[in-house]
């Protein structure tokens, strides 16, 4: 049913169609719409039999999800940010016990300093944990990414993460095609755990494993991660035979065909570049868009077979490693270590810092004009970090530095 | 042919032989078919605290299920010395998430059954003083206020002893432990610090909160079985001894454990809803010194010449918990036995 939805509700929608079992709900902008959604629908009857349960901390969200997947319960829960880093033994603890669950990661900031808004730290901190990482475009993704998202965790027996943009897709009030109980039910089967809390057959789950096999369980984890890359398009396949529109799979394109520049990106960030690149098309540049759906498992042979005849690769990311670069860049560089082309590695939209077409048409021209550093960010104020490096010299007692800084900025803008 | 007397009082207790208990106050252990939840092959240190306490109290859980339990576990010994894999001695269904989260994954575990309609199966989550006083104390309180339908079981050694006897906060004043050892001006843990778990558990008003120790295993039972009888947050405080980390002979645990209560440093009491309901009375009181001088942690305080101060700082705790809860009325037991001081050790277990 097509109607005008916030992100966060239509999420919550999707996850109610699913039928989970067990909800774990800890507040943190700006994933908290989605929980206070679903826990009107548990609390009202409409969501049943399901369990919501208001846990003190995200560590223990994610704790409560453990149980409840090794007990066969079908577990949801969502966060973001500092809550995300806050349950991260957890997280790392589902992944490699293999139980299959699904949370929304509502794309924010890592502090400090302390920032609310959107950026992809918070995802990219969990990279290597053994969740598959997948990533909406829009709000009509993140519904359909969910719905994928239960069925390719419980096939796999591993923990799915749906990432979608804080604020600008959660707080978004958009169209959205919501799904019928009968689509989704037909799409997904009811849990059948590969692993079960079970007193007909005890099992113990979650022993210590020596040197002796340590090696081989994590080596299973990669294997199913792999087995996932070949799982999410048929998934997506199948999903769309049953929904009639597209969603998912390992990545998104947008003329890319010959194009000599190909633009690298996940996330929202992706409907501006649309924007930008119909605009440097209409002005003759070769230009397209290569989007990650699938961060994790990391689609390396889609990523070479698409980006292999291209001139230059300009990666743009929302996150980046402190004392390294582009995260998201050095994984395209892995993917293109056979190639010879130009690769820009591009750090733009920190801490909710809006990536406006004007800046990205200008930041792709000079990637056309090859004027670009291999490593630069999206409208930075150098100048502001200047003046703080400036202070640290000068005395050993400089202040805290985020403080300093904001100053600075604000002088500026008075000034203007 | 040798003549052996006939004790009444076996142990040098005042616990009777379970022969001559009929068979329904006998304990769930003498019964032959015990589920033996915990069963034999494990890697726990000899006169092991903690894998009598775990075996005796899941084995009681069974018992009062109906064989209908699943278990969680913290990191610790419990865990590593039960499931050096491929063996494991759990004969029940049992989860090790990680090391602070048991009470969390324990709700998990109860939501998912109370969501599937199987209420007859019954949670028991499970951690060491660490697991449950320190690391796991955020999750645990959750699960405590929110009233899960959980049987929360600590094993209290006092100490970190998984990772080689380190201070936690269920640690005693006076104690030497790898992180507050036995020197400069006050050797041993501090004074002032530390949790009393068991009182933090009442302040949420839970509907069960019981101590327990492994000298008396009909009493450990028998609070089993009460919580296993009761829905919503349960808490089962056991004191286990830990030769390795408290330095005393394996072969005085069960021993050691009851002169934890009958010194009154470790009161065992039961309270229901907040409010104290039962205490176990001490039957033949003793000085903390009796206690204190059997173990290897606390030998600075008589070595090498007694710490009457630091002895008397100890026997005021003790003094305390008596007078608060009413632990000894002071009279004389007239049934204490004649030849019952801990004269016949080999007999205890």
């Amino acid at each position: 049913m097509l109607e005008q939805i916030e992100g966060s509700r239509a999420v919550a929608k999707s996850v109610a169609l699913c039928r989970p079992e067990v909800i774990c709900a800890y507040p943190i902008s700006p994933q908290t719409h989605i929980v206070e959604a679903l826990g009107v629908m548990v609390k009202s009857g409409a969501l049943s039999p399901c369990e919501f349960i208001n846990v003190e901390s995200e560590f223990a969200a994610m704790s409560v999800a453990i149980g409840a997947s090794a007990t066969g319960g079908r577990a949801y829960t969502a966060t973001a940010s500092q809550g995300l880093l806050f349950m991260i033994e957890a997280v790392y603890n589902a992944a490699g016990l293999g139980l299959p669950m699904v949370m929304t990661l509502a794309n924010r900031a890592i502090g400090a300093p302390i920032n609310i808004w959107n950026d992809h730290s918070d995802a990219m901190a969990v990279r290597d944990s053994g969740w598959i990482q997948l990533f909406a475009e829009t709000n009509q993704d993140a519904v359909d990414l969910h719905i994928q998202a239960f069925r390719l965790a419980e096939e796999i027996s591993l923990p799915v993460m749906v990432c979608m943009d804080g604020f600008i897709l959660t707080h978004a009030v958009e169209e959205v095609d919501t799904p019928t109980q009968e689509q989704v039910d037909a799409f997904l089967p009811p849990f059948e755990p590969r692993q079960l809390l079970d007193i007909e057959e005890p099992v113990s789950i979650g022993a210590m494993v020596g040197p002796e096999a340590f090696g081989e369980v994590r080596y299973l984890a990669h294997a199913k991660q792999l087995q996932a890359k070949e799982r999410i398009p048929a998934i997506a396949q199948e999903f769309e035979s049953i929904f009639g529109h597209s969603a998912g799979g390992l990545t998104s394109e947008y003329h890319l065909d010959n194009a000599e520049t190909v633009v690298v990106a996940m996330g929202s960030v992706l409907g501006t570049l649309k924007d930008a690149i119909d605009e440097l098309s209409a002005q003759g540049m070769s230009i397209g868009v290569l989007g990650i759906t699938t961060f994790r498992p990391f689609p390396l042979e889609r990523v070479y077979e698409k980006l292999s005849g291209a001139k230059r690769v300009v990666t743009i990311e929302k996150a980046f490693a402190v004392g390294m670069g582009g995260i998201l860049a050095t994984d395209v560089a892995t993917a293109l270590n056979r190639v010879q082309n130009d690769q820009y590695s591009v750090i733009a939209g920190l801490g909710g810092r809006p990536i406006t077409k004007a800046s990205l048409t200008e930041l792709l021209k000079r990637a056309a004009a090859s004027n670009l550093e291999p490593l630069s960010f999206l409208d930075l104020d150098h100048d502001v970090v200047n003046r703080e490096i400036a202070r640290m010299r000068e005395s050993k007692r400089s202040g805290p530095a985020a403080e300093n800084m904001l100053k600075d900025v604000q002088l500026k803008t008075f000034a203007q | 042919m040798t003549f052996q007397p006939i004790k009444f009082y076996q142990t040098g207790s005042f616990a009777v032989g379970n022969r001559l208990l009929s068979e329904s106050l006998r304990t769930v252990q003498s019964d032959i078919a015990r589920s033996d939840s915990l069963t034999l092959g494990h890697r726990a240190c000899q006169g092991c605290g903690e894998a009598l306490g775990a075996r005796y109290a899941l084995d009681a859980a069974m018992h009062a299920t109906g064989n209908k339990v699943i278990a969680t576990n913290a990191t610790g010994c419990l865990e590593v010395f039960t499931t050096p894999y491929p063996e494991t001695s759990w004969q029940i269904p049992w989860l090790h998430s990680v090391f602070g989260n048991t009470a969390a994954v324990a709700t998990g575990m109860a939501a998912a059954l109370r969501a599937k309609g199987r209420e007859d199966i019954r949670v028991v989550a499970q951690a060491g003083d660490g697991g449950t006083e320190d690391i796991g104390f955020g999750c645990l309180s959750g699960m405590f206020e929110r009233n899960d339908d959980v049987l929360f079981i600590s094993y209290d050694n006092q100490a970190y002893m998984n990772t080689g006897v380190q201070r936690s906060g269920a640690t005693p004043p006076a104690a030497r432990t790898a992180t507050t050892e036995a020197v400069g001006a006050a050797p041993g843990n501090a004074f002032g610090q530390g949790k009393d778990l068991p009182r933090i558990a009442m302040a949420h008003e839970i509907p069960y909160v019981a101590t327990a120790t492994v000298s008396e295993l009909h009493d450990l039972e028998a609070k089993v079985e009460k919580a296993m009888s009761m829905r919503g947050a349960r808490y089962l405080h056991i004191l286990v001894p830990c030769p390795l980390g408290w330095g005393s002979e394996p072969s005085a645990t069960i021993r050691i454990a009851r002169m934890a209560k009958e010194t009154g440093l470790f009161p065992v009491f039961e309270a229901e809803n907040g409010e104290v309901t039962g205490v176990s009375k001490i039957r033949r009181k003793l000085p903390v010194e009796s206690y204190l001088s059997e173990q290897g942690r606390y030998s600075h305080l008589f070595k090498p010449t007694e710490n009457r101060e630091i002895l008397d700082k100890i026997q005021a705790i003790a003094d305390k918990n008596i007078r608060r809860y009413g632990l000894w009325d002071g009279e004389p037991d007239s049934r204490r036995p004649e030849n019952g001081d801990n004269q016949d050790r080999s007999m205890e277990q």
